[in-house]
């Protein structure tokens, strides 16, 4: 069977590792993105991170690595500018996207005539994940699961009600910096399964799919999950079989999963 | 005889935005099971002066202090529930069932790390029970009315097992029916349960049947006492100018 074919390749294997680690981790920091109306900062940060990419391309270091610097920095950068009031939180991310952008473009035109092929991180390229690799996502899928397990319900809090949380004695800066650095995380190990120009939709799609369901947030969350396991596990088979950017195929299958919650869910409300 | 202290004590606090002064030499003392309205124009500060209260703004100078401690240094925030403003546009799609509202307002009480045990969980069921939101509890917030959704607002601060309850214009966008259930269910947790209540509303007349004690702000505090003294046509005049007809209307 063809399907079972791709098992016989360690690559492939590779692949569906890094896919269900990231399958998992993306949708558990999307759902607060995206009830907090901050869906487009996985975009902004995968854009930013591209300059981390570029650095590392450049002064040769793993771009990974530069990934994960860059979006962290500019997360707190933004954090700090939403809770200063001075800026409306779009136009904050609009300046970190296209700036970081900006930033990057500039940055890889130094680097031209280095044999990197930039497309692997704008359209992702899980089939040449390395054992390394792996290791290195693995540990950032852990760094970013285990707190946000244990302060999921803390992050709720905040993102329902942030004064209330604030009144009654909450940290609620030193949690709103930790998700933004968590988020940051995510982003930069997503950049390996879809890419830089695709991470947005990795994480918000399945979230919101999920909220078509009209249930509760923990149903909303393990229904986000499964989404975007589905599609990221979907996605490598039908990149295997038919040949497809592995990217484009996961996120192509969380469109249909999201058309299929609309479909479904038509009649509710 | 030793006088129990106050719960809240504001001494002569000063707040300004900028050049634009909202409160001037505020001082007064809430005890413990007083039931306090807060009256005033728009503008007149009635909002400030809670977030000062709940702490999510600091004075310029003057202070609050709760149990006699200043509230800066005040461990136990949770001990203070609060019940904000309605925005109920920002909730609208908001995942979320009553009973995960209402838990939330257990969190701050566990604090970062601390997981909900079951002290936790029945102080969260005692809170539903209170607030009559058992029945709603695996209801999504934006499929509830506006009366409901009050309710469970305060059941999310009673969850945290509050010495005093703090809310913010609570009848806005409500109807007159759900207001007069609204209004007796804060009497009764007043008067069984021994909660502190302060409240801010525009409502006047309402406000003055209802509360135990009133306190008159616009900008200064301009009275406080019994609810009966700001019907004098000074205190009025003060108040809301010198146009200000008052119809006293039956509740």
């Amino acid at each position: 069977m063809p399907m079972l074919e791709m098992f016989r390749y360690d690559f492939m294997i590779r692949a569906l590792i890094a896919g269900a680690i990231i399958g998992v981790v993306a949708p558990m920091i999307g759902i607060f993105l995206v009830v907090r109306r901050y869906s487009l900062m996985a975009d902004t940060l995968s854009h930013v991170s591209l300059v981390g990419v570029a650095a590392g391309v450049m002064f040769g270091f793993n771009p990974i690595v530069g990934a994960l610097v860059t979006s962290t920095v500019a997360a707190l950068g933004m954090e700090r500018l939403r809770e200063s009031r001075k800026l409306f939180g779009e136009s904050i991310l609009a300046l970190f996207l296209s700036g970081g952008f900006a930033i990057a473009v500039v940055l890889l035109s130094f680097a031209h005539g280095l044999s990197v092929n930039i497309f692997t991180y704008l359209f992702g390229s899980i089939t040449t994940v390395s054992t390394g690799d792996l290791w290195i996502i693995g540990s950032l899928g852990l760094l970013v699961i285990v707190p946000t397990v244990w302060l999921f319900k803390r992050f709720f809090l905040i993102s329902f009600d942030e004064e209330l949380a604030r009144a009654n004695g909450l940290p609620v800066t030193l949690l709103n910096l930790l998700l933004m650095i968590l988020a940051a995380i995510t982003v930069a190990l997503s950049m390996r399964v879809v890419g830089i120009l695709l991470v947005g939709a990795l994480i918000v799609i399945p979230v919101l799919s999920a909220t078509q369901f009209g249930q509760s947030f923990m149903k909303t969350a393990l229904f986000s999950l499964l989404f975007s396991l589905a599609a990221v596990l979907a996605g490598l088979f039908a990149s295997f079989l038919l040949d497809l950017p592995s990217g484009g195929a996961i996120v192509v299958i969380c469109l249909m999963f999201f058309g299929l919650s609309l479909v479904i869910n038509r009649n509710k409300k | 005889m030793s006088v129990a202290p106050p719960l809240i004590e504001v001494r002569d606090i000063n707040f300004a935005f900028g050049s634009n002064t909202v409160l001037e030499h505020i001082s007064f003392r809430i005890d413990r099971g007083d039931y306090v309205g807060i009256v005033g124009p728009n503008g007149g500060g009635k909002t400030t002066l809670l977030k000062i209260l709940v702490g999510l703004l600091t004075a310029q100078s003057g202070e609050v202090l709760i149990e006699n401690q200043p509230l800066r240094t005040f461990k136990n925030r949770f001990k203070i529930g609060y019940v904000p403003q309605r925005v109920s546009q920002d909730h609208i799609n908001f995942p979320a069932t009553v009973y995960e509202i209402v838990e939330s307002g257990r969190i701050p009480r566990a604090g970062l790390w601390r997981v909900l045990n079951d002290q936790d969980r029945t102080a969260i069921s005692s809170a539903l029970a209170i607030a009559q939101v058992e029945g709603l509890k695996d209801r999504l917030l934006d499929r509830l009315s506006g009366g409901q959704r009050q309710r469970v607002y305060v059941s999310r601060a009673l969850a945290a097992e509050p010495e005093i309850l703090i809310l913010d214009e609570p009848f806005v966008g409500i109807d007159v029916a759900a207001q007069e259930d609204f209004y007796a269910f804060l009497k009764e947790l007043n008067q069984r349960q021994g909660l502190t209540i302060v409240f801010v509303s525009h409502d006047i007349d309402v406000i003055t049947e209802e509360v135990k004690t009133i306190l008159c702000l616009n900008r200064g505090l301009l009275c406080s006492g019994a609810p009966a003294i700001v019907h004098t046509p000074d205190v009025i005049e003060k108040l809301y100018g010198k146009r200000i007809t008052h119809i006293h209307r039956a509740h």
